[in-house]
């Protein structure tokens, strides 16, 4: 069930420093938000933090609130491990457990949730995250191979499989295109226009066609300059951004003319 | 290699008058076979007390290294188990005689009272504690740096990429650790037991200082009937060995050569096949 996702004041912090400052902005449910902007300027961090990876890093952590749905999702006594449960996360480089098979990827999620669920419940639900990613007719016939066999395309196709297959209800992309060719690429653009049916989506790019074609929602991230931190500059209806900005450094950002 | 060839064809050599000479001529009066068997059969017992031991706990130990510790505490106990290789093999001897065994015999009474029925510890238990468990235990100690080592080495090297696949999916740290580190680790850790089963089946000092021998194969751990290994008997009877005594504890010395280096050529096997399955493509 896609829910929508508030974000009120957010500083996040790595260590002592301040890496991105002051995000304020409303993800809109069953749509795709795109988060554009240059190299290190927070975007990455911000998805991070929407479900709680970043902390993974030693000395992450964050001042403000997300709140998903009512749900504070750093409230005290949350779990990040919940949080996770329900923002599932896709990555700029393809991960699947490279020991394990196409079907145990798939499946990975869903034991970790339900762990006594039945062998015929698994097999339905595989088989339907796989069609969800629109992998499975590619697949189907060799569900028992090493996922490491798959292309760089079906591979993140089959991370994408991984990550709706627990039913999550918000999904974050970083930059889930940037190392596909273009032909995959477009499979996993038309992926998300279907998935935003089912999920709420945010996805950060560098590629600002990908982010006018699939996206609703922009929003542009700048940095002052070095050793300064991010910050969310413009957040609009994506047609606006790209055809009529309120801020002059979006405009030049999205037409190449820039620092 | 060249070391190798020689050192192989030396053995063989020498062990050809203990393997041509009567049976009444070996010691023990009763052929080779039996001469070398128990010794063997002590071998590979002790070795594999030591790896049943040691393994699960030398893992463990990595995890915790490389995956819970924090940085300063991960790196001094890092260093510590390092420490435990640097100990010579003696040093383990009379640790294990003085300190260890006689500190193990009330484990080994309640072992015989409670798990007697177990053909392992049917007792009667060694009132000095010399017991073949004893040893393996202390091998288990001085082959725990190699296998803790080369286990931490693999766990280190698992991608981030693979380690928040498992953490995004919703996955608490140990469940990250068996979706993503120890799949990673499994060819390592087979690795690094594999190279402290060969440490164990050569170990000499340590084994001939503990282990109280007498009779033949059993499987009894701990009562004070224990077949000796190879290496410990041959340092315990070299010294007073002469003419085909000498060659048949050469002969011993050429089997114990063969397994350590079938036992070491599997660990490398075992190792070099993880590139195959790295997630490096």
């Amino acid at each position: 069930m896609a829910k929508r996702i508030d974000v009120s004041d957010l500083n996040i912090y790595y260590g002592s420093f301040l890496a991105v400052q002051d995000v304020t902005v409303s993800i809109e449910p069953r749509s795709v938000t795109a988060l554009i902007g240059p190299s290190g300027c927070g975007k990455s961090t911000f998805l991070r933090s929407i479900n709680r990876m970043h902390e993974v890093l030693p000395g992450a952590r964050v001042e403000g609130k997300v709140i998903m749905d009512g749900q504070d999702l750093y409230g005290p006594g949350v779990d990040p491990v919940d949080v996770r449960r329900q923002i599932g996360m896709v990555f700029q480089r393809p991960n699947p457990f490279p020991t394990m098979s196409i079907y145990d990827n798939v499946a990975a999620g869903l034991r970790l949730n339900n762990k006594k669920i039945s062998k015929s419940d698994l097999d339905g639900l595989v088989e339907r995250s796989l069609r969800g990613a629109n992998l499975w007719t590619e697949v189907k016939d060799r569900l028992g191979r090493p996922a490491s066999g798959l292309s760089g395309g079906q591979q993140q196709r089959l991370c994408i499989a991984r990550a709706i297959a627990v039913e999550p209800d918000v999904l974050l992309m970083d930059e889930p295109a940037s190392a596909l060719d273009p032909i995959s690429t477009l499979a996993i653009e038309d992926l998300m226009t279907e998935l935003k049916e089912r999920f709420t989506i945010v996805i950060v790019t560098h590629n600002m066609q990908q982010a006018a074609r699939v996206s609703e929602q922009t929003g542009f991230f700048n940095i002052a300059g070095a050793g300064q931190p991010g910050r969310l500059i413009e957040f609009n209806p994506t047609e606006k951004i790209f055809s009529n900005p309120d801020q002059k450094a979006t405009e030049d950002y999205i037409s190449g003319r820039f620092g | 290699m060249v070391i190798l060839a020689g050192v192989a064809a030396f053995l063989v050599v020498e062990a050809i008058p203990a393997l041509r000479a009567p049976a009444e001529d070996v010691p023990g009066g009763e052929g080779l076979t039996a001469y070398i068997g128990p010794l063997l059969f002590g071998t590979l017992l002790a070795a594999v007390i030591a790896l049943v031991v040691a393994t699960p706990l030398a893992v463990a130990i990595a995890l915790f290294i490389t995956q819970y510790a924090p940085r300063r505490i991960a790196s001094a106990l890092g260093y510590l188990v390092d420490l435990l290789a640097a100990i010579p093999s003696i040093v383990y001897g009379f640790w294990g005689i003085y300190w260890l065994a006689p500190r193990l015999v009330p484990l080994f009474r309640w072992l015989e009272e409670n798990l007697g029925f177990v053909p392992l510890f049917a007792g009667p238990t060694s009132a000095t504690g010399r017991t073949m468990f004893t040893a393996g235990l202390v091998l288990a100690i001085m082959i725990l740096p190699i296998i803790s080592a080369l286990t931490r080495e693999v766990f280190r090297q698992v991608p981030t990429l693979h380690r928040e696949a498992a953490l995004a999916l919703g996955a608490t740290r140990w469940e990250m650790i068996r979706l993503a580190v120890l799949p990673y680790g499994r060819s390592g850790i087979v690795g690094g037991a594999m190279l402290g089963l060969g440490r164990a089946l050569g170990e000499t000092l340590a084994i001939a200082l503990v282990l109280s021998v007498s009779g033949g194969i059993t499987f009894n751990l701990i009562s004070s009937g224990n077949p000796s290994t190879i290496a410990a008997n041959i340092a315990l009877q070299f010294p007073e060995s002469s003419g085909i005594a000498v060659n048949t504890l050469i002969a011993s010395g050429l089997v114990l050569f063969v397994i350590t280096f079938a036992v070491n050529m599997l660990a490398r096997y075992v190792v070099n096949r993880r590139s195959e399955f790295s997630g490096a493509n």
